[in-house]
């Protein structure tokens, strides 16, 4: 497949291009966290077969840790990304060992019922600063050498993590490991009589998987200078399954892809709304981009209903097909 | 003044009522999940949608058409049970030959839809809504004052889980439902209609949301997301309590209010995760759930 190593190329030369375009810098870090956290997610329920519903934890989590961590210690960057990595792995480890403990529908349920246990932690605690969230978290230097003050510096940091995780989540799926994992999804009894201690792959991918969102949650504080308590609230959990059901589950371009359209949306549905209104002259969509939620939950229904491949899935499947007709 | 370790008699049984009034309120709610999972083995997200849904209806048939809190107290249950049908008959329906994932992220998708359509035209503020006059005031009862809306909301919902409890496991119909959980396709060589008898459970299932957010709407401030926020509460619930048996469902509602109630005496800040705590010890000791059996 070297036509596929050369995509990844000149995606990759793209997106260090991207600063030179005149794009603005945060939009396309905020898109890389998402995707990050999305490609995270996706390692659950793509490749494991794990619908978790409390992802927000891993993340909010994370960004409260790195953010308290350089701002109240005194955490250079780089140990504060550290920092809250690890807080996203205890909290993976510990949310984890409970979850496993039942499967399917049982799975979601619970991992989003702990979630919002660690949200009203979040919501109570002190060192979070409650509705307002953590303010001005200074970005520091890395390794004392580069200034991260400066947006394009920090740009190429975020893009650095970022293709470090994705690195880290196609190294995993085409893992031993992540051939197991596959195997746990398609048929859990069969992987078990195989001998494998499903349990444990589970918890493992689990782990894994917090620890990829922590790390987006990490450098989200970076980018937007906070940690608010939106990183955490269970809509947050919501929006990461959109992503990856948008762009394909079980896929590993398709949440990057999610990401990408759902970040787009966030920032530009106000705008569509307004040219609703100038098209059709109802006031109504006007206020479109004050409740992003109503086009966020008509796309997850219709994704749903007849889109459930996502569109890097439907590309895959459309591909196949073609080569099969050829043949 | 007579006080229990050290906290007023007074304040402790008025917690304990309002634990046992949002006891009921997880008790009518987990019931309504545990039937319709039941049958669709599809864990109702938009549960809490259309509890708030209720609650909404009951306000606007005040405000706008003047019908009062009785007649809503019917009137808004139909509403939302017709609207489960429709959901269920339109889009649901499509959904049961997949993985039940997709039951749970539709019916989220539908949440936020309903949601969101609310906050843009109310905002996210709570909208008032006074307590019925013939429920007003408070009564002695000797050791406590007695609020009359609360005692009504505990004794209304009792009586209605109570009333599903007896249709479902006492009555012909209960049976075939009962029989229709197990094994629907000979419950259908024998001439039912499962199909519809599916829809009718749905209906029936967010009718009971809608009748729990009837009652709740003279004591809460009803905002779109009031439905959400309670709607993982019950989540934890019916963990806790596993969905295999119904009357499992509405002992474990009322009581986790209850320890709810008497944690907000004791320890207020952790009132709000105690639930989600005993879940964690629940699936520690015993991960099939209180009155669950393990599959």
């Amino acid at each position: 497949m070297n036509l596929q190593r050369l995509g990844y190329l000149i995606a990759l030369l793209l997106l260090a291009a991207v600063p030179l375009t005149g794009i603005y810098p945060i939009f396309v870090m905020k898109i890389m966290c998402y995707a990050l956290f999305a490609c995270a997610f996706n390692l659950l329920i793509g490749f494991t077969g794990l619908l978790s519903f409390g992802h927000a934890a891993f993340l909010g989590g994370a960004a409260y840790a790195t953010g308290h961590a350089i701002k109240m210690w005194g955490f250079p960057t780089e140990l504060g990304i550290g920092f809250g990595v690890l807080v996203a792995g205890l909290l993976g480890l510990a949310m984890g060992a409970l979850a496993i403990r039942r499967s399917g529908i049982y799975f979601s349920m619970i991992t989003l019922a702990l979630s919002q246990m660690v949200f009203f932690f979040f919501l109570q605690a002190n060192f979070t600063g409650g509705e307002d969230g953590l303010q001005g978290v200074p970005r520091g230097t890395l390794f004392g050498l580069i200034d991260l003050k400066n947006d394009l510096n920090l740009y190429y940091l975020v893009m650095a993590i970022f293709v470090l995780g994705f690195f880290i989540v196609w190294r995993t799926v085409h893992s031993p490991f992540g051939q197991v994992l596959k195997a746990i999804r398609e048929n859990e009894p069969r992987a078990i009589s195989l001998g494998y201690d499903v349990d444990r792959f589970k918890l493992l991918a689990f782990v894994l998987s917090a620890l990829l969102a922590g790390l987006a949650g990490s450098t989200k504080t970076l980018i937007f200078v906070s940690a608010t308590l939106t990183d955490a609230a269970w809509q947050m959990s919501g929006l990461v399954i959109l992503m990856t059901l948008i762009g394909g589950m079980g896929t590993l371009v398709g949440p990057v892809v999610g990401a990408f359209i759902v970040v787009l949306l966030e920032n530009k549905v106000g705008d569509l709304g307004a040219v609703l209104t100038s098209w059709t002259g109802i006031e109504w969509f006007q206020r479109l981009g004050e409740s992003v939620t109503i086009v966020i939950g008509l796309i997850f229904v219709i994704c749903v209903l007849a889109f459930r491949r996502g569109i890097v899935g439907e590309l895959i499947a459309w591909f196949e097909r073609r080569k099969a007709i050829k043949n | 003044m007579i006080t229990i370790f050290g906290i007023p008699l007074q304040a402790f049984l008025g917690q304990l009522l309002l634990g046992l009034v949002n006891g009921s309120f997880y008790a009518i709610l987990s019931l309504g999940l545990a039937v319709i999972f039941g049958l669709l083995n599809v864990i109702n997200f938009a549960h809490g949608a259309l509890y708030m849904l209720g609650a909404f209806l009951t306000w606007m048939g005040l405000h706008y058409l003047g019908l009062n809190y009785w007649v809503m107290l019917l009137v808004a249950p139909l509403m939302v049970g017709l609207f489960g049908i429709l959901i269920e008959k339109f889009l649901l329906k499509h959904l049961y030959k997949l993985d039940h994932l997709y039951g749970l992220l539709l019916t989220f998708g539908i949440t936020l839809l309903i949601e969101g359509l609310f906050r843009s035209f109310y905002g996210a503020a709570g909208q008032p809504y006074s307590t019925p006059d013939a429920l007003r005031g408070a009564t002695d009862v000797g050791f406590m004052m007695l609020p009359n809306y609360r005692a009504w909301v505990v004794v209304a919902s009792l009586t209605v889980c109570f009333i599903t409890w007896y249709v479902i496991e006492r009555t012909r119909l209960g049976a075939l439902l009962r029989a229709g959980t197990e094994n629907p396709r000979l419950v259908e060589a024998f001439g039912i209609n499962v199909p519809l008898m599916i829809t009718l459970t749905y209906g029936f299932g967010v009718a009971l949301a809608g009748f729990a957010g009837v009652l709740a709407a003279p004591i809460i401030q009803i905002s779109p997301l009031m439905g959400s926020n309670l709607i993982i509460v019950v989540f934890a619930v019916v963990v806790i309590g596993g969905m295999g048996s119904i009357l499992g469902a509405i002992v474990t509602g009322l009581g986790l209010g209850v320890v709810e109630g008497l944690t907000r005496v004791f320890w207020p800040e952790a009132s709000s995760t105690v639930v989600f705590v005993i879940m964690a010890i629940v699936l520690l000791i015993r991960p099939a759930g209180l009155f669950g059996k393990e599959k």
